[in-house]
């Protein structure tokens, strides 16, 4: 059964990103192939010569997909906070995807500023998509001032190590059951984004394994089949590891040929 | 007026930041605005008045992840 986010239910749990694609056409292939249940966006200065803005809107409106605009770069909770009003102006939407940028080598989020701006912000009446970490006590923190959706980092944005911290993942997909959890960022390759489902979590968020593959359209068509798997893996309830071998093949019946 | 768009200075002879989104060639454009660090939305625009030195900004929907 899929959760929803903020009552909406997403035609996949694919969540691609828009940017460093080689250029707009591959950008739409890709999500065109990848047929994701929403596109990340984001807002930057528009110059009014080029107006590459105004061109980039035109794409998103004529892929049809669900956005979902984000404060990337955003390192305070002023300039995420302002940086979520012009994006909910510009979009007509109220979910952000919330980044408060902590430090720049693993560009983890500063959990306190993510904590205070989602608070502000869900005042605000915004639906609040946090890029956190696995911190359980970070978790309880976003969920009391009103998110309804954790997004734990896999791995540093933009990485692809996958997913770093199975067994963090694995405890917070444990302690919050009913929570839609969302892996982004740290994905590299389909696999980690299938393990991220198989884990349980209700989707993933994917931008540089697409973009900067040698052929972005093919590596979504692949992501869209991973997450397919996952979910369906999840769904059949996988069998349990063991530490020691123990034979599939039947032993009883087996001839004497020593 | 001097006042600086997107951390370029610019002369201009709107007085509302309405006027200059008009003036700077941006009409018609889907952006959003602050001004000083605040945002401004579009209705309040037109009521926004613009003093010598003020730092605009003006952005629009760009590719992100």
């Amino acid at each position: 059964m899929s959760k929803s986010f903020y009552g909406t239910v997403l035609s996949s749990p694919l969540m691609l990103g828009t940017a460093q694609y080689p250029s707009p056409d591959i950008l739409r292939d890709a999500v065109r192939a990848a047929r994701p249940g929403v596109v990340t966006v984001s807002l930057r200065r528009e110059s009014a010569g080029e107006r590459a803005g105004q061109a980039f809107w035109g794409l998103i409106q004529e892929l049809g997909v669900p956005v979902l605009p984000n404060t990337a770069g955003c390192h305070t909770v002023k300039e995420a906070v302002t940086t979520a009003h012009m994006a909910r102006e510009v979009f007509g939407t109220d979910w952000i995807k919330l980044e408060v940028i902590g430090e720049l080598d693993t560009l983890q989020p500063d959990v306190f500023g993510l904590v205070e701006a989602a608070r502000v912000l869900t005042e605000d009446g915004f639906k609040v998509f946090p890029y956190t970490t696995e911190d359980l006590v970070v978790a309880e923190r976003l969920l009391a001032v009103g998110c309804e959706v954790l997004m734990p980092w896999g791995a540093p944005i933009g990485s692809g190590k996958g997913l770093n911290n199975v067994f963090g993942l694995r405890a917070m997909r444990a302690h919050f059951p009913d929570v839609p959890l969302v892996v982004d960022a740290g994905i590299g390759v389909p696999s980690h984004a299938a393990q991220a489902l198989e884990l349980g979590y209700d989707a993933v968020l994917i931008n540089t394994a697409v973009a900067k593959a040698g052929d972005p359209a093919l590596m979504a068509e692949a992501f869209r089949f991973a997450v397919q798997a996952g979910v369906l893996a999840r769904t059949a309830d996988p069998m349990e590891e063991r530490d020691m071998a123990v034979p599939s093949t039947p032993v009883a019946g087996k001839a004497l040929l020593a | 007026m001097q006042i600086v768009v997107n951390d370029e200075a610019h002369e201009v002879s709107a007085k509302t930041l309405a006027a200059l989104i008009d003036e700077l060639g941006y009409g018609g454009a889907r952006v959003a605005t602050a001004m000083d660090g605040s945002f401004v939305p579009v209705p309040y625009r037109a009521r926004t008045v613009l003093r010598d030195g003020a730092r605009i900004e003006i952005v629009a929907p760009m590719q992100g992840g």
